[in-house]
C-alpha cells in the first residue's frame, strides 16, 4: 500500500506512536514516485537527501519521547512555486531553471514544525498560468486516471501526485481555481482558504491580490489537518489576517443539521450534465442530513471570469518584471542591458506567460487603465456584493468545480480563451477572497472523477468543512484517489 | 471596434514589458490578445456607476513592523544565482537608457 | 532639437534680463531609520557591496514587503514640520525596468500621498508651497566600469543593492521658487528642518539628500508657466545654484533665438558647468501605476500621529522669530539666520536670560562663536553670559573679550580667570588718569579741539591711550574718562 492509500492522519498516528518510522514512510513514498513519475511527470525535482535527514530527525524525536507534531513523518509534495532551500524552485519556467532560493517559504517552516517531510517539488503551468499543467517548460503532467488526459492546473503536479498515491498530501496555490480545478479533475480534495489565512511569504507571486496556498489530499479530514498546520498569522505577509487559523477538524462530525445551503443556479447551465448532476446529488445528500437547500441567483459571478483575466494579468505583468536576467535565473547575453532583458525574457518565458504579461501591460498602460483595469476592479466589487447578498441567507454555497471532467491533452492548447473557461466557477471566490473547496463526488464521462465545489464567506472555513464532510460521506467512493495505475484508456 | 490591437500596439507593449518579439510574433499576439479583449469587453459594458473599485480582498489598515534589524543574507548566497558578478556586485552589460 | 536650443547650449551669455526664473524642487531624503522600508536589513551607509540585503530588498521571487513603523512616523514628522495635511495614504507600484531596481518596479505613493499641501518658510520670510511629501523606497547603486565611469561610454556596470529599499521621503515643492539663490536657501532650510526633526542626517555628500530641479523661464510679468526641464545630478548646494543659473540662461537663449524649450530631463555636469539632454530615446515613460497588492493602506490614527509629533523640536523658522524678537533689531536678520543654522540660538537666548546683552550675545555668536560651532554648542550659557557682562561693563575691551571667548571655545574655563591669565585685568583708574594726563599734555592742540566740541578727535585720543597702555585700557572706560574731563 502506498503512503497516500494509508492516509496522512493514519500515518502520522503510527509514526507518533512509534509503530512506523518516518524513514520507512518516506522510502515508500519515494518508491511510489520512482514507480509512476516517469509516466505521469508530477515532479520537477525531489528533495530526497533533505527529506531523509528530516525523516531521521522525526524518528529521533519520537525515540526521545518528543512529539514531532500532528503531521509527524507525513510526506508532502510542494508545488514548484513555493520557495525551498532544499530543492530548486523553478515555477516550471526556463527563466528560473536551476534556481534554488536562499530561504524557505513560511508554509515550509510550518510544515516542518508540524513534523511533515517535504519530498519534492511538483509540476505546474508556468508561473501558475494555466488550467492543464501543459504550459510547463518541463513538459505536461498526465492525469493518473487516464494518462491521455490533463490533470488540470495549474497545481496539476500536486493533484496528480496525490491521486497517484505518491504522497498522501500536497500543497498547491490557487489564484483562479488552480487547486480546486485539478483536485476535481484528479479525484482529490482541494482547498483554497480565505485570502490571508495562509501566508504567501515564499509563494512566487502570480497575481498577489488573488493568490493563496492550500492543501490537496485524498480526504476532507486530511485536508483540514494540513490546512491547520500551515494556516495562521505571519508577520512577513502584510495581507496575513490576524485571526487565529480556523479549527476545521473539530467540525467534521457535526453533520448538516441546521446548515443553510445555497446552490448557485447560474453555474448549472454552463456545466456538463455530469457536473450539474453531481451538484444536485450533493445537495440532496446535504438535505438528507438535515440541511436546508435552496437555489440562489448570482448572475454577477459569471462576470468574474472577464474581471479576472484583466486583474490577474495586470498584477502578473508587474510581478514577473523582476525576471530580467540581472540577479538570478536565465540570462541571454546582449551588448546592452535593455536588449539583454528583452532577449532573456523572450527566451525564458513560454507563450502563455508572454501573452498574460502583454495583456497585463496593455490594460495598465496609459489610456487603457480606466477602461479595463479600473472597470475590472469595480466588477470585482460587484462579485463580492453578490456573494454578500447570498450569504445573508445561506451558510455555504454549492456549485460545480469545473464545467467538465478532465479533457484530453492538447485539446485546448491552441485556444487560450477555451482554456480560460475551465476556471469560470472557481474564479469568483478568488476575487472575493473567500474560501472554497472541491470534494470528489462521482464518476462522469469516461469514468473520470467529478468534483463538487463548496463555497463559504470570508473565514467561513468551519461551515465549509462541515458541509464538505457531509458531501464526502455521500460521495461515490470510486471517485476518490488514489487511483491504481491503469494507463491510457 | 474596441479591443482590437494593431501589430504596432503589440510592439509597443512588448517594449514596455521588455519582451523581444519578432514581427511574426507581433501579428500572432495581436490576434490572440484582440480575441481575449473582445471576450472580456463585456466588463466594459457593465454599469458600474458609483461602484468603488476593489484592489485588495479585505480592508486591512496600518500593518506595520518594528524598526528592528533582522539578519541579512550572506553575500555568497546573494550572488549564488547571479548570471554574472564581479567584485561582490552584479554585473550587467552597458546601460543605454536613463534612470527615470 | 531645434536650432535655437543648440544655440542655447553654448550661449548662456546674455543672462536672463526680462525673464523670471521659476523653479520647483524635488528632494529625496533618506530617513534615519535602523532598518530599510520593507525589510529588516540595516539602513547603513558604506557597508561592503551586497552585504545589507535579504530576499525582500533583493526582490527575490516570493518575498513580500512589510512597512517599517519608524519610517512612517518619520515621514509624518516631516509632514508635520512642513505644515502638511497628514492623510490616509496608499502605496502603488511604479513599473519600469532598470537594473538597480530589484523588482523592476518601485513601491511609492502615487495619488494618495501621506503628506500634502504644506509649506516651508525661508529665512527671508518667503513661503514655498509643498505639494506633497510621500514615502517610497530607494534603488540600488550602479557603478559604471570603463569609459571614464560615464554611463553611456561604460563597458559594463556593477550593481550593489545595499541601498535598495532604504526609506525615502520625496518632498515636492510647488513652482514657487524664483532663481538659484532662493533654491539654495530652500534646500538649506529644508535640510535644517529634516535634521532638526531627526528624520534625516541631511548629508548631501553621502546622498542622504538628493535634489532634482524643475526649471522654467517666463517673460517678466506673465502668469503662465513656461516649459520646464528637469535637471538631475545636483550633489551640492553649489551645483544646484550653478545648474539653475545655467539652465535658466540656456532656456532664455533658446527663446530669444526664436526657439522653443523642449520638455526633457537634463543632466548637470559639474566639471563642465553645463546641463545636457539625457534622453537617448524619444519614448515617453508609462509607469503603469497600480495599487500595491502586497501592502495595505496607511491611516494616520491617533497613536501614529502622537508618536510622529512627540518631542517635536522648535523648528528653524520659529527659532528665528524667537531670536529676532529677543534682539529686537531688524537689521540683524543675517546674524539671526546664521546663529539658528548653527544651532547657537539656544546659547544666545539662555545668556540673555541670565542678564547678558542680547544684541551683543547675538553678535558674538554670529561672528566669533560661529567660527567654531561644534565647541560653541558645548559652552555653558552661564560662562558666555559672564563674559558678555565683563565686556558690557567695560571691564574687558571688545578685543579682549573676543580673545577670552576664543580661549573659552578652545579649552573652556572661567572667563575672569582667562582674562587675568591673558593680562586683561582692568587698568586701575589712577593709572588710566595718569596716562590721560600724559596724552593731554603731549597733544595740546587736539585736546583743545576736543574740548571745543570736535568729537572726531576723541577717536585719536582714545587710540593714543590704548597705545600707551598696550591695549590694557578699556575703550568705554577711556571714553568715559575723556568725557568727564571735558565736562
Ligand atoms: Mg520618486
Ligand atoms: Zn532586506
Amino acid at each position: 500500500m502506498t503512503p497516500a492509500a494509508s492516509g496522512a492522519l493514519a500515518l502520522a498516528a503510527q509514526v507518533r506512536a512509534g509503530e512506523r518510522s518516518a524513514a520507512s514512510v518516506l522510502e515508500e513514498s519515494l518508491a511510489a514516485i520512482r514507480g509512476r513519475d516517469p509516466e505521469l511527470h508530477c515532479f520537477n525535482a525531489l528533495a530526497d537527501a533533505h527529506a531523509r535527514e528530516r525523516a531521521d530527525e522525526v524518528d529521533r524525536l519520537v525515540a526521545s519521547g518528543t512529539d514531532p507534531g500532528p503531521l509527524a513523518g507525513v510526506p508532502v509534495a510542494l508545488k514548484d512555486n513555493i520557495c525551498t532551500r532544499s530543492a530548486p524552485t523553478t515555477c516550471s519556467s526556463r527563466i528560473l531553471a536551476g534556481w534554488t532560493p536562499p530561504y524557505d517559504a513560511t508554509v515550509v517552516s510550518r510544515l516542518a514544525a508540524a513534523g511533515a517531510v517535504v519530498v519534492g517539488k511538483t509540476n505546474l503551468d508556468e508561473f501558475a498560468m494555466g488550467s492543464s499543467t501543459e504550459n510547463s517548460a518541463t513538459g505536461p503532467t498526465r492525469n493518473p486516471w487516464d494518462t491521455g488526459r490533463v490533470p488540470g492546473g495549474s497545481s496539476g503536479g500536486s493533484a496528480a501526485a496525490v491521486a497517484a498515491g505518491m504522497v498522501p498530501v500536497a500543497l498547491g496555490s490557487d489564484t483562479g481555481g488552480s487547486i480546486r480545478q485539478p483536485a476535481a479533475l484528479c479525484g482529490v480534495v482541494g482547498v483554497k482558504p480565505t485570502y490571508g489565512v495562509v501566508s504567501r511569504y515564499g509563494l512566487v507571486a502570480f497575481a498577489s491580490s488573488l493568490d493563496q496556498i492550500g492543501p490537496l489530499a485524498t480526504t476532507v479530514a486530511e485536508a483540514a489537518a494540513v490546512l491547520e498546520a500551515i494556516a495562521g498569522h505571519d508577520d512577513r505577509d502584510s495581507t496575513s489576517l490576524e485571526q487565529a487559523a480556523p479549527r476545521c477538524s473539530e467540525v467534521l462530525d457535526d453533520g448538516a443539521r441546521g446548515l443553510r445551503v445555497g446552490v448557485v443556479a447560474d453555474f448549472l447551465a454552463d456545466a456538463s450534465p455530469d457536473c450539474t448532476g453531481a451538484v444536485r446529488a450533493a445537495a440532496d445528500v446535504l438535505a438528507g442530513h438535515g440541511a436546508s437547500v435552496e437555489e440562489v441567483a448570482l448572475p454577477e459571478l459569471l462576470h468574474g471570469l472577464s474581471a479576472y483575466y484583466l486583474i490577474a494579468p495586470a498584477e502578473a505583468s508587474s510581478n514577473l518584471a523582476r525576471y530580467d536576467g540581472v540577479r538570478y535565473g536565465l540570462r541571454v547575453d546582449a551588448p546592452d542591458v535593455e536588449t539583454m532583458n528583452g532577449r532573456t525574457r523572450a527566451a525564458g518565458f513560454g507563450p502563455e506567460v508572454k501573452r498574460r504579461v502583454m495583456l497585463g501591460t496593455y490594460v495598465l498602460s496609459a489610456g487603457y487603465y480606466d477602461a479595463y483595469y479600473a472597470q475590472a476592479q469595480r466588477v470585482r466589487t460587484l462579485v463580492a456584493r453578490a456573494f454578500a447578498r447570498a450569504y445573508a441567507g445561506v451558510d455555504v454555497l454549492l456549485a460545480p468545480t469545473t464545467p467538465s471532467v478532465a479533457f484530453p491533452l492538447g485539446s485546448k492548447t491552441s485556444d487560450p480563451l477555451e482554456m480560460y473557461l475551465a476556471d469560470l466557477f472557481t474564479i469568483p471566490s478568488n476575487l472575493a477572497g473567500h474560501p472554497a473547496m472541491s470534494v470528489p463526488f462521482a464518476l462522469g464521462e469516461g469514468g473520470m472523477p467529478v468534483g463538487v465545489q463548496v463555497l463559504a464567506p470570508a473565514l467561513g472555513e468551519r461551515a465549509m468543512f462541515r458541509a464538505a464532510a457531509v458531501v464526502e460521506s455521500g460521495a461515490d467512493p470510486r471517485a476518490r484517489g488514489p487511483v491504481p495505475a491503469r494507463g491510457a484508456r | 471596434m474596441s479591443g482590437q490591437l494593431s501589430t504596432e500596439e503589440v510592439a509597443h507593449i512588448a517594449r514596455l514589458a521588455r519582451l523581444e518579439i519578432t514581427e511574426e510574433e507581433s501579428a500572432t499576439y495581436a490576434g490572440q490578445l484582440s480575441a481575449i479583449l473582445e471576450h472580456v469587453d463585456a466588463v466594459r459594458r457593465l454599469d458600474t456607476a458609483g461602484v468603488p473599485p476593489t484592489s485588495h480582498a479585505f480592508e486591512l489598515r496600518n500593518v506595520l513592523r518594528a524598526d528592528e534589524p533582522r539578519p541579512c543574507l550572506e553575500r555568497d548566497e546573494v550572488l549564488a544565482g547571479a548570471p554574472r558578478a564581479e567584485d561582490g556586485r552584479f554585473l550587467v552589460p552597458r546601460i543605454l537608457g536613463e534612470e527615470p | 532639437m531645434s536650432g535655437g536650443a543648440r544655440a542655447g547650449e553654448d550661449a548662456a551669455i546674455e543672462g536672463v534680463a526680462g525673464y523670471e526664473v521659476v523653479v520647483g524642487l524635488e528632494v529625496h531624503c533618506e530617513l534615519s531609520t535602523a532598518t530599510k522600508l520593507f525589510c529588516g536589513c540595516a539602513n547603513a551607509f558604506g557597508a561592503p557591496p551586497n552585504t545589507q540585503v535579504c530576499p525582500v530588498c533583493l526582490g527575490l521571487p516570493g518575498s513580500l514587503p512589510v512597512l517599517n513603523r519608524r519610517a512612517v512616523e518619520l515621514a509624518m514628522r516631516i509632514g508635520s514640520a512642513l505644515h502638511c495635511e497628514i492623510r490616509p495614504s496608499t502605496f502603488h507600484r511604479k513599473n519600469y525596468f532598470y537594473p538597480d531596481m530589484p523588482k523592476d518596479y518601485q513601491i511609492s505613493q502615487y495619488d494618495e500621498p501621506v503628506n500634502a499641501d504644506g509649506y516651508l518658510e525661508l529665512p527671508g520670510g518667503a513661503r514655498v508651497g509643498i505639494e506633497r511629501a510621500h514615502i517610497e523606497e530607494d534603488t540600488g547603486k550602479t557603478t559604471h566600469v570603463g569609459g571614464g565611469g560615464r554611463i553611456h561610454d561604460a563597458d559594463h556596470s556593477l550593481v550593489d543593492y545595499n541601498r535598495a529599499g532604504v526609506p525615502l521621503v520625496e518632498i515636492v515643492s510647488r513652482p514657487d521658487i524664483r532663481g538659484a539663490e532662493q533654491a539654495r536657501s530652500y534646500v538649506s532650510e529644508l535640510r535644517a528642518v529634516l535634521v532638526a526633526t531627526g528624520a534625516s542626517d541631511g548629508r548631501m555628500e553621502e546622498g542622504s539628500l538628493r535634489v532634482d530641479a524643475n526649471v522654467s523661464v517666463r517673460r517678466e510679468g506673465s502668469e503662465g508657466l513656461g516649459t520646464r526641464c528637469e535637471v538631475k545630478n545636483l550633489n551640492s548646494l553649489r551645483s544646484l545654484g550653478r545648474a539653475i543659473d545655467f539652465e535658466a540662461e540656456r532656456q532664455v537663449a533658446v527663446l530669444r533665438s526664436g526657439g522653443r524649450v523642449v520638455q526633457e530631463t537634463r543632466h548637470w555636469d559639474e566639471d563642465e558647468g553645463r546641463t545636457s539632454s539625457m534622453r537617448s530615446k524619444e519614448e515617453a515613460n508609462d509607469y503603469r501605476y497600480f495599487a500595491e497588492p502586497d501592502l495595505v493602506p496607511l491611516v494616520p490614527d491617533e497613536e501614529l500621529l502622537e508618536r510622529a509629533t512627540r518631542a517635536m523640536p522648535v523648528l528653524p523658522a520659529a527659532r528665528r522669530v524667537r531670536l529676532s524678537a529677543l534682539v529686537g533689531d531688524d537689521t540683524a536678520a543675517d546674524q539671526v539666520t546664521t546663529v539658528v543654522d548653527l544651532g547657537l540660538d539656544d546659547l544666545v537666548v539662555a545668556a540673555a536670560a541670565l542678564g547678558a546683552d542680547a544684541s551683543l550675545a547675538l553678535r558674538r555668536a554670529a561672528n566669533e562663536a560661529a567660527q567654531r560651532p561644534e565647541q560653541a554648542r558645548r559652552i555653558d550659557a552661564g560662562v558666555f553670559a559672564r563674559l558678555l557682562s565683563l565686556e558690557s561693563a567695560g571691564t574687558l575691551s571688545a578685543t579682549q573679550s573676543k580673545a577670552v571667548l576664543a580661549e573659552v571655545l578652545e579649552s573652556g574655563g572661567d572667563p575672569e580667570e582667562i582674562a587675568r591669565r591673558l593680562g586683561f585685568e582692568a587698568l586701575p583708574a589712577a593709572e588710566l588718569e595718569a596716562v590721560l594726563d600724559e596724552v593731554v599734555a603731549s597733544h595740546p592742540a587736539e585736546w583743545e579741539r576736543y574740548v571745543g566740541g570736535d568729537d572726531k578727535v576723541a577717536q585719536l585720543l582714545t587710540g593714543l591711550v590704548m597705545r600707551a597702555t598696550r591695549g590694557r585700557a578699556n575703550g568705554k572706560a577711556v571714553a568715559a574718562a575723556l568725557a568727564s574731563r571735558r565736562a
